[in-house]
């Protein structure tokens, strides 16, 4: 690199930027943080140095956990999203793998379909959605969103993994057919154990999705009990003009836990999904 | 090694093959439909047919419990004519056109800085994504905290750094709230642009700058003429991905203004939202999300063609 080498120039060049973008993307999070152990009589004085906390407390994360049904959405939350992934794992694996690997008739139509899922954007069907979760009497329940929330993750998951797929070398399935394996086996026994670290990808991928998704949520399911934790929170815990704060700090942190023990766990792997539809490797 | 003579009498195989269901599954055609058929047919259901009954249903008046009547294009006509639905336009526009601009800019500023050798990068790269990995609805929680009109952290700071007399009304004022929602989608959608095209960069060979720096390139002639276009698949289609998503974007606005004050933050999905499910109107909120398809479409169109070049 030409330029500068000394520490002043690197300082201007790395670590300046680099702090300016940490604390930006990271400050409401320690934002959440402090809020959620502030006292009330903190959090509502204009007066006090907002910044750090003075006497930190416990209560607000007491009152979560024993006034709302912040527990029940929580297992929804989970139970949703460990379901859905599984369901739009095999599914999704079931149409990458011909789709990748196989010359059919109809595979260049399917392939365009899956992509043109993938970018249909939920706004646009969530109406009509409505009136057929009613009609299928599925409203209130969790089944709605289990059925739903696959139309977002498939189609992200078989794109993902045709990436994967269509990575591994053809001799290798040719010669575990030659030693009479069927095609299933093939699939199943030769060429899925090599893209392990492409089904961790959409696993992981589609499970910070499930976590994430809101809309159908927020419209199907309406009572307390069947909640999940984004719509419980919206929805349960601003109480007309009275705001928890501290509840909802809370809320929000112990919400994203699960998905950030996920992340921090398999960033990689998080990474590697996030940009495998961008970025040739 | 002794010649074996060939065997002559090899089993004579049977015209054709021996009809049996393995045969009949080992076929390609017959493998492929068999496995593809379950994903296809799930979302045939649940993405295609929604889809044209989307379309169905906004060319009826149909009150949410009870039956449509068809009424052509009568739902777009009011829609035209109602300056709200033109305002949600101009939001979801404005809202976009700026949030992407932002995001490009800063995400590619994110990327470049994070391109340079340093000790802790993966852990910096972990936490700098973790605004676009946290559920939008908790994060714009605390967003809603931060820009709470009396007790707004950002007010305090500028009130206490000597920059403004009195805090301003982040999300009471149309103009100020309109701002909040671009800074919140930029925090959260610019990591994405930062780590993917970090990703991008990692892939241009480090012998194209030798090459170009002994050729007596400036630094910023290396980012012209070597960096950008290198990189410019990656920007494309992160850029339209993005497009798609904030275009179409729902819960940030619902979850932080309700599309208030007085609509002025309203976009086409909170605005479908309000008078489709909480209004009841399914057939005038159809149309409203319908509203968003033809820019989508172009958008979405370009994009799978793209990637199917790719």
């Amino acid at each position: 690199m030409v330029g500068g080498r000394g520490l002043g120039a690197r300082t201007l060049r790395l670590y300046l930027p680099l702090a300016v973008f940490v604390i930006l993307m990271l400050f409401p999070f320690y934002w959440m943080l402090i809020t959620s152990i502030k006292p009330n009589r903190e959090l509502y004085n204009a007066r006090i140095m907002p910044l750090i906390v003075h006497q930190p407390t416990l209560k607000h994360y007491v009152d979560l956990l024993s006034q709302t049904n912040f527990l029940t959405w929580t297992y929804n939350t989970l139970l949703v999203a460990v379901v859905t992934t599984a369901v739009s794992l095999v599914l999704g694996t079931m149409m990458a793998y011909p789709l990748a690997r196989m010359n059919f008739p109809g595979a260049a139509v399917v392939a365009i379909g899956v992509a043109a899922t993938y970018l249909v954007p939920q706004p646009l069907l969530f109406i009509p959605m409505a009136d057929i979760i009613n009609r299928l009497e599925l409203g209130n329940t969790l089944k709605a969103v289990m059925l739903t929330y696959p139309t977002l993750l498939i189609p992200f998951s078989a794109w993902l993994l045709m990436g994967y797929f269509k990575s591994v070398p053809r001799e290798l399935e040719e010669a575990a057919r030659i030693d009479g394996a069927s095609r299933f086996q093939a699939m199943t026994r030769v060429i899925l154990p090599l893209c392990t670290p492409g089904l961790l990808s959409a696993g992981i991928f589609s499970f910070t999705l499930a976590q994430n998704e809101f809309l159908y949520a927020l419209t199907f399911l309406t009572k307390s009990e069947v909640r999940t934790v984004p719509v419980g929170a919206i929805a349960e815990l601003i109480r007309g003009d009275v705001f928890y704060w501290g509840q909802l700090m809370a809320a929000a942190l112990l919400g994203s836990v699960p998905v950030a023990l996920i992340y921090a766990f398999f960033v990689e792997y998080y990474v590697a999904g996030l940009t495998s539809g961008s970025v040739k490797t | 090694m002794a010649v074996r003579p060939a065997p002559l009498a090899r089993p004579a195989p049977v015209a054709g093959r021996p009809f049996t269901l393995r045969g009949l599954l080992e076929r390609e055609g017959v493998f492929s439909w068999l496995m593809l058929g379950p994903g296809v047919l799930f979302l045939l259901a649940f993405v295609a047919y929604p889809f044209f009954y989307g379309i169905f249903l906004s060319l009826e008046d149909r009150p949410v419990a009870a039956a449509g009547v068809f009424i052509g294009l009568g739902n777009f006509v009011a829609l035209a004519r109602d300056a709200v639905f033109w305002q949600v336009t101009s939001n979801t526009f404005v809202y976009t056109i700026v949030t992407t601009i932002l995001k490009l800019i800063g995400g590619l500023a994110m990327a470049l800085v994070m391109n340079q050798q340093f000790r802790g990068k993966n852990l910096a790269r972990a936490f700098l994504l973790l605004p676009f990995i946290v559920p939008t609805v908790l994060s714009t929680i605390a967003w809603m905290w931060i820009l709470d009109p009396t007790f707004s952290v950002v007010n305090w700071l500028l009130v206490h750094g000597g920059v403004i007399k009195s805090g301003f009304s982040w999300l009471g004022n149309a103009t100020l709230a309109m701002v909040s929602i671009i800074v919140v989608n930029t925090w959260r959608g610019m990591p994405f642009y930062g780590i993917t095209l970090l990703a991008g960069l990692q892939t241009i060979s480090p012998d194209l700058y030798e090459a170009a720096a002994i050729d007596g390139a400036t630094t910023r002639q290396r980012f012209r003429h070597v960096t950008l276009p290198l990189l410019k698949p990656v920007l494309i289609i992160v850029t339209m991905f993005s497009v798609i998503f904030t275009f179409s974007d729902f819960q940030l606005v619902y979850a932080l203004t309700h599309g208030g004050p007085a609509n002025a933050t309203q976009l086409f999905a909170t605005s479908a939202f309000d008078i489709g499910m909480s209004g009841g109107q399914l057939g005038l909120g159809a149309a409203v999300a319908l509203s968003m398809l033809p820019a989508l479409a172009l958008v979405i169109v370009g994009l799978t063609l793209y990637l199917r070049r790719e």
